[in-house]
C-alpha cells in the first residue's frame, strides 16, 4: 500500500503571532517545527507499511524552512519527499492548501493519503475532509485506532456522544488523532539514512495550478488581530486550612452558588 | 429578507443550546431557517420557533445516520444551490467542521470555523470573531467569497428568544444522496454512557482534575456534583487511564467556555489552556504557587486539592442546608 502523509511545518508553539503587514500567521522571524499532531500520521503509514509493504512519501506544502518536517519525517522511516514551495502560496487559506495538497498527491499516486487531526498553528482542522471532498474518495477522519485488512480500512472514532466504528474500501482520505498511536522518535540509523533519501521539489507550475491559492484568492481576510488582554490579577490566597471555606465564600460572592 | 440556514444540533430531536445560540446569530444577518437532519422532527419546529426560525427543513435518510459527514455535506449543497442563502451557519463541533470543509469546497466559498461571534459590517460581508493561537489572540475577518460558511463554538453568547415566533413552515426535503457519499459506513456504535452531569461541551459549570489528582477524582466529583457541573481532565490525567478521553479539555479534546472552570491538580499547559481560556470565570487548586494556571486563575487556591475542594463541597452543602 502506498501512502502519502501530508504534513505541516508550523511555528513553534511559543512563538506564534501574526504578521502586522498583512495579518497572516508570522512565519518569517520564528523558530519553526513538524506539527506534533502530525507525527501521529507519520506514525500511522510507517506502521501499516512495516506490516504489510508499501511506500510512504511526506508531502508539505510551505516556505523553504519546511523542508524541515519533510526531513523529520524521513527520519523517523518515510522513505521520500516531496515539497511544494511557491511565493505565490503565501497567505494560502485551507481551501488553497487542500487543492495544492490534491493536486500533489494524485500526481504521486497513492492508496492511501494520511493526515494529521489539526495544525498546531490554529489550524482548523478541515483540510483532510477537504482534500477527500477534492479527491472524491471516502474520508475515515480523527481515527483513535486504526486497522487495515486488505483494501478495507476501519477505524474507531469518538464523536460528541458515541464510540463509532467506521469502514471504507480505498483509495482513501485517513486522519489520525493524537490517540491513535506513540510515534517514534528518529534512531541515529534514522538520521543517517535520511541524508539519501530523495526528495522532490514543486511548483505551482509544476502542479498546473495558477491562480486559486494565495492571500488574494482566499475565501475569507483577516481584518483585524489583537491580543487577549492579559487577565487582571486573580485573588490567589495559601491554604492554611481554611482554603476551601475561602472558595466556597468567593464562589457565593460571584452568586455561582 | 436573505434567507440564512441554520444547521440543527439535536439529541433525538431535543435541540441543544447551541442550536438557540445559532439562530441568535442568524436573525443578525436575515431570516432563520433551520436545516433538520434526522427523523425525529416532531417537537422541533416549536422549538426553533422560539429562537427565530422561520422555516424547518427536515431531511430524513439513513445516509445522514449511517455514513460519515460527507451525506450531509451534499444534502446542504442542495440546499445551498436551490434555495440561495446568504449564509450557512453550523455547529463546531467535529461533525460540524467537517461538513463545513467538504460543504465549502462544493460550493467555492469562505469558510470560518470556531467563531465566537458574528455580524453583519458595515460592507454588508459576513464577519465573525475567532479565538486563536490557544485563545491568545482575537481575530476578526469578513467572508469574502460565495455564500458564507461559519461554525460557531458552543457557549459563544446568550441565546435570545425571538420576540414574536412566527408560526414556523415545515419542509420536507428530498436529496438524492450518490454512492460515493455512503462510502464512509458507520459499522458500529457505542454510545456513551449516560453519567448523569451535563455534557462537557456545553455546561455551564466545569471542574477539572489533572495529575495532581494521583488518579483519585473522588473530591473533584463531589465538588462537580455539588455545583451541578461536568467533570474534566487534563491529557496527563487521561493518558495515565485515570479519566476516559471524552472528558479531555484541551487543543486535542473538548473545547469548553462555561461559566466557571475549576482547574485542580492541573499546571495550565498552553495545550490544556487552549481549551478553556475563553471560560469567563476561572478557579485554579494547586500545591505550586508558581504553577502557570495561576496567571489565569480570578481565584485561586495553592494548596492540596483534595482538602480544599471536600472543604468547598461540605461548606456549600452546610449553606444550602442553613438556607433551605
Ligand atoms: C500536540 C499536543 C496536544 C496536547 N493536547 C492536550 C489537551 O488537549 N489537553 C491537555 O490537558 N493537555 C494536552 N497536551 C499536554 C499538555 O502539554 C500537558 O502535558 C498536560 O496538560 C499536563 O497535564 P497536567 O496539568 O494534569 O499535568 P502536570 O503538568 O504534570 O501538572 C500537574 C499539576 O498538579 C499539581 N499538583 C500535584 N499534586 C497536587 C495536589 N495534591 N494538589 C494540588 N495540586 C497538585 C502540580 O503542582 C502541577 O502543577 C497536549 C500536548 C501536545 C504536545
Ligand atoms: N500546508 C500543509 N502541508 C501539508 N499538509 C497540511 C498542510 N496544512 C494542513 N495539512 C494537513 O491537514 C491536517 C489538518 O490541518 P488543518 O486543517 O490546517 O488543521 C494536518 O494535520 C496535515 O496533515
Amino acid at each position: 500500500m502506498n501512502i502519502v502523509v501530508c504534513v505541516k511545518y508550523v511555528p513553534a508553539t511559543a512563538d506564534r503571532t501574526f504578521s502586522p503587514v498583512d495579518n497572516t500567521v508570522d512565519r518569517a522571524d520564528v523558530d519553526g517545527m513538524l506539527c506534533e499532531l502530525d507525527e501521529h500520521a507519520i506514525e500511522e503509514a510507517l506502521r501499516i507499511t512495516e506490516a504489510d509493504e508499501g511506500e510512504v512519501t511526506v508531502v508539505t506544502v510551505g516556505p523553504e524552512d519546511a523542508a524541515e518536517a519533510i526531513a523529520r519525517g524521513l527520519q523517523m522511516g518515510a522513505h521520500r519527499g516531496v515539497h511544494i514551495v511557491d511565493d505565490a502560496l503565501h497567505g494560502s487559506d485551507a481551501a488553497a492548501t487542500s487543492l495544492v495538497l490534491a493536486a500533489a498527491v494524485r500526481r504521486i499516486g497513492y492508496d492511501l493519503v494520511l493526515c494529521g487531526m489539526a495544525s498546531t498553528d490554529g489550524g482548523m482542522g478541515v483540510v483532510p475532509a477537504m482534500l477527500a471532498e477534492r479527491l472524491g474518495v471516502p474520508q475515515l477522519t480523527l481515527a483513535s485506532r486504526v486497522t487495515v485488512e486488505g483494501g478495507t480500512v476501519t477505524i474507531r472514532r469518538e464523536s460528541n456522544t458515541a464510540t463509532e466504528y467506521i469502514e471504507a474500501s480505498g483509495p482513501l482520505v485517513l486522519s489520525v488523532t493524537d490517540r491513535s498511536n506513540e510515534p517514534r522518535y528518529p534512531s541515529f540509523k534514522g538520521i543517517m539514512a535520511a541524508k539519501r533519501k530523495p526528495v522532490d521539489t514543486w511548483s505551482l507550475a509544476d502542479l498546473g495550478i495558477a491562480s486559486e491559492v494565495g492571500l488574494e484568492a482566499a475565501g475569507t481576510k483577516v481584518s483585524a488581530f489583537a491580543a487577549r488582554p492579559a487577565r487582571a490579577g486573580g485573588q490567589i490566597v495559601s491554604d492554611e486550612g481554611e482554603g476551601g471555606a475561602r472558595l466556597a465564600e468567593y464562589l457565593v460572592g460571584q452568586k455561582l452558588v | 429578507m436573505s434567507e440564512i440556514l441554520v444547521v440543527v444540533d439535536h439529541t433525538d430531536g431535543a435541540i441543544r443550546t447551541t442550536t438557540a445560540e445559532l439562530l441568535t446569530c442568524a436573525r443578525r444577518l436575515g431570516e432563520p431557517s433551520a436545516v433538520f437532519f434526522g427523523a425525529e422532527a416532531d417537537a422541533a419546529p416549536g422549538q426553533l420557533a422560539a429562537y427565530g426560525a422561520t422555516k424547518v427543513y427536515v431531511l430524513d435518510d439513513a445516509a445522514y445516520r449511517d455514513c460519515l459527514v460527507a451525506p450531509k455535506a451534499e444534502a446542504l449543497a442542495h440546499l445551498v444551490a436551490d434555495r440561495r442563502p446568504a449564509a450557512v451557519l453550523i455547529p463546531s463541533t467535529l461533525e460540524g467542521k467537517e461538513v463545513a470543509a467538504r460543504l465549502s469546497i462544493k460550493t467555492d466559498s469562505g469558510l470560518v470555523t470556531d467563531a465566537i461571534d458574528i455580524a453583519r459590517g458595515d460592507d454588508g460581508a459576513v464577519h465573525t470573531t475567532q479565538s486563536v493561537f490557544g485563545g491568545a489572540y482575537t481575530t476578526t475577518a469578513s467572508i469574502t467569497r460565495g455564500t458564507p460558511i461559519v461554525t460557531l463554538k458552543p457557549n459563544s453568547l446568550t441565546p435570545e428568544s425571538a420576540e414574536a415566533a412566527a408560526p414556523v413552515e415545515v419542509e420536507t426535503v428530498e436529496v438524492a444522496v450518490s454512492d460515493a457519499a455512503r462510502a464512509a459506513r458507520i459499522i458500529g456504535r457505542e454510545p456513551r454512557e449516560n453519567i448523569g452531569r451535563p455534557d462537557l461541551a456545553d455546561a455551564s459549570i466545569v471542574v477539572s482534575g489533572g495529575r495532581g489528582t494521583g488518579g483519585d477524582f473522588d473530591a473533584v466529583e463531589a465538588f462537580a456534583d455539588c455545583l451541578g457541573a461536568a467533570v474534566g481532565a487534563s491529557r496527563a490525567a487521561v493518558d495515565a487511564g485515570w479519566y476516559p478521553h471524552a472528558f479531555q479539555v484541551g487543543q486535542t479534546g473538548v473545547t469548553v467556555s462555561p461559566q466557571l472552570y475549576v482547574a485542580s491538580g492541573i499546571s495550565g499547559a498552553i495545550q490544556h489552556i487552549a481549551g478553556m481560556r475563553s471560560s469567563k470565570i476561572i478557579v485554579a487548586v494547586n500545591k505550586d504557587a508558581e504553577a502557570p494556571i495561576f496567571g489565569l486563575a480570578d481565584f485561586g487556591v495553592v494548596g492540596d486539592l483534595r482538602p480544599v475542594l471536600v472543604q468547598a463541597t461540605t461548606e456549600i452543602d452546610n449553606r444550602r442546608a442553613a438556607g433551605a
